[in-house]
């Protein structure tokens, strides 16, 4: 089978999952409306319009203004922008760290396998957010050193799964096939060992993004991520924490906190479709 | 039995110590002069008494013997002095804890409570109605960050329906029961629905694991009722998974607690957390996350017991 009619057979199961494509088309719906509605309808996060502060959304202002005047709609779409680039930045980075160290992990073995393995254990026992925020503390915040820190966290998942799928691909015949013609290690690694969990990588990146997109808004929302003048969904909604935003104006932060779900659920849906579309176990669906 | 007991404890001193290495050496990465957090901010010293002290406090020393010491001071309980206002570490952690550890085990029992009945009643009827409602609704919950819940929950039941206070631990004047509860049940409930979730699908798919065994079809055959099928035979044979997604939630729980503090203004741990990370205060941090970290220990520990009660069988192997 070619690489294209086996995308094309895993799509055509993908397709068939209702669930997953509707999380597609919301999630792509979403995306473009982020990066190309802002720019389509001239809209400037940054201009203000000091006659009108906390109008309730109008025609002028379709989901209304906050204190200095800023229109939410072009806010609330301009922050979408940051928080997908976070959310996809930091699962690219989590996938390198993770792939690099799960497959050092499952193809030496031994004691590698031991020491890579004891720190994921270390990793993941401790509450996500903790560690995200002393991080915050000691790293700092903005918008690139988010992306750092949640992707220093995310890590740990990709690593137990490339670990597994390497440990069964390491006994396989063609492995042994390549090793006969004197692959060395980094050449089988890198040829054929990482290239075959492919599959893994791309359920792991829908989920982790779901992930990753939740710690962003999160670290933001306590005002330790995204920082002023950059704005993200969860540093929107962090205006809420003023109790009088929280009841007068939700304009402000409810069409964020919509998005956000919207996003993470249809990307969670995106990502169990793929992993029934790859899983062999689950052919009848 | 005590030997398993004793493995088990045992099994977790390298991830303690591990976490004290990584919790150690990310602190002393923190700028700032550690000095600092042994003395009071009331009292001044010269720089030669700064000296002096970080000779006795050895921290001119390299990092792996400061480490060794560092580790003889947690021994003893010593956590240091917070930079902002010298109080003892130790001490403001013990005023936070009540708090905490009510909400904590409020949402941990609601959760757990919910997430097992929601999910036997989807396993009940799998694939009908009812399940594919409840499923829908797990994706949901678990696609709304914590702080959302509460802002949301907070939104509508206390500031429009006027339900709840919208906010704090108790009314002044009037502390009691009631008034506990009463503050509690808003950020509790808010603080269980992801746990409600994930417990939920946990509990669905071992319910449903259980009705494929040979036991089930016995049971069935002697004539027992669907419903006494399910209580007591698969249920109790589907509480292993359930207690093992309860332990390793937990930490999850203590994470989102501190979103549900911060947004309802409650007086624990994770308000205060916030408050170290803000002020940079790293003695703070380092005696919160060291705290949180052997909470996280025990509770496993205790699955693990939990698991040979439930299965005795486990402890023998």
């Amino acid at each position: 089978m070619t690489s294209s009619s086996l995308a094309r057979s895993k799509w055509r199961r993908f397709s068939r999952n209702r669930l997953a494509l509707s999380g597609l088309l919301a999630f792509s719906v979403v995306t473009l409306a982020c990066v190309l509605a802002p720019w389509l309808l001239q809209l400037d996060p940054n201009a203000i319009d000091l006659s009108a502060s906390l109008q309730p959304p109008s025609a002028r202002h379709w989901l209304g203004t906050d204190q200095t005047g800023h229109d939410m709609l072009a806010r609330t779409l301009v922050a979408g922008r940051v928080s997908l680039l976070v959310g996809l930045c930091s699962v690219l980075l989590a996938i390198m760290i993770g792939a690099l160290l799960g497959g050092l992990a499952g193809y030496f073995g031994r004691w590698v396998d031991n020491l890579i393995m004891r720190g994921v254990d270390v990793v993941m026992t401790f509450p996500t957010i903790i560690v995200l925020m002393t991080l915050a503390a000691v790293i700092g915040s903005g918008t690139g050193k988010t992306i750092v820190i949640i992707g220093l966290l995310s890590w740990p998942l990709v690593a137990r799964l490339v670990r597994a799928r390497i440990l069964t691909l390491r006994e396989m015949d063609f492995i042994a096939a390549a090793r006969t013609f004197g692959a060395g290690h980094w050449y089988l690694l890198r040829r054929h060992l990482l290239p075959n969990t492919a599959d893994v990588l791309l359920v792991f990146s829908s989920l982790g993004f779901v992930t990753a997109i939740m710690a962003e808004a999160g670290l933001s929302f306590l005002g330790l991520g995204v920082q002023l003048p950059d704005a993200s969904w969860g540093s929107l909604i962090s205006i809420a924490r003023e109790s009088s935003v929280l009841q007068q104006y939700p304009w402000i932060w409810l069409p964020s906190g919509c998005l956000i779900v919207i996003t993470a659920l249809s990307a969670s849906f995106v990502g169990d479709g793929l992993r029934q579309a790859f899983d062999p176990r689950s052919e009848r669906r | 039995m005590l030997k398993y007991l004793l493995s088990r404890v045992a099994a977790n001193v390298p991830t303690l110590l591990a976490i004290l290495i990584a919790v150690f050496f990310l602190i002393s990465m923190a700028p700032g002069d550690p000095v600092d957090a042994f003395v009071p901010p009331t009292a001044t010293l010269s720089a030669q008494q700064k000296e002096a002290l970080r000779h006795e406090l050895g921290l001119d020393r390299p990092l792996p013997v400061r480490f060794a010491h560092w580790l003889g001071q947690l021994a003893q309980g010593e956590l240091g002095y917070r930079y902002k206002d010298g109080d003892k570490v130790s001490a403001a952690i013990a005023r936070r804890l009540v708090p905490t550890f009510m909400l904590a085990l409020a949402g941990l029992t609601l959760g757990s409570l919910l997430g097992v009945l929601a999910g036997v009643l989807a396993a009940r009827r799998a694939n009908g109605h009812i399940d594919h409602a409840l499923s829908l609704a797990a994706y949901l919950a678990v696609s709304c960050p914590a702080f959302l819940v509460g802002i949301l929950a907070l939104y509508v039941f206390s500031l429009k329906l006027g339900w709840f206070p919208v906010g704090g631990y108790s009314t002044p004047g009037q502390e009691g029961w009631k008034d506990l509860v009463y503050h509690l049940v808003l950020p509790a409930s808010a603080l269980s629905i992801q746990f409600i979730a994930i417990l939920m699908r946990y509990s669905r798919a071992g319910v449903l694991e259980a009705m494929n065994q040979d036991f089930i079809r016995t049971a069935r055959a002697k004539g027992l009722s669907d419903n006494r099928v399910v209580l007591r035979h698969a249920f109790p044979n589907a509480l292993i998974p359930i207690v093992t997604v309860i332990g390793s939630n937990f930490a999850a729980l203590l994470g989102g607690a501190v979103f549900i503090e911060t947004v309802f203004s409650w007086p624990g741990m994770g308000t205060l957390f916030l408050d170290g990370i803000e002020s940079r205060d790293y003695p703070l941090i380092m005696g919160i996350t060291l705290f949180m970290a052997l909470t996280i220990l025990a509770v496993n520990t205790l699955t693990d017991l939990l698991y040979c009660w439930i299965d005795p069988r486990i402890a023998l192997r």
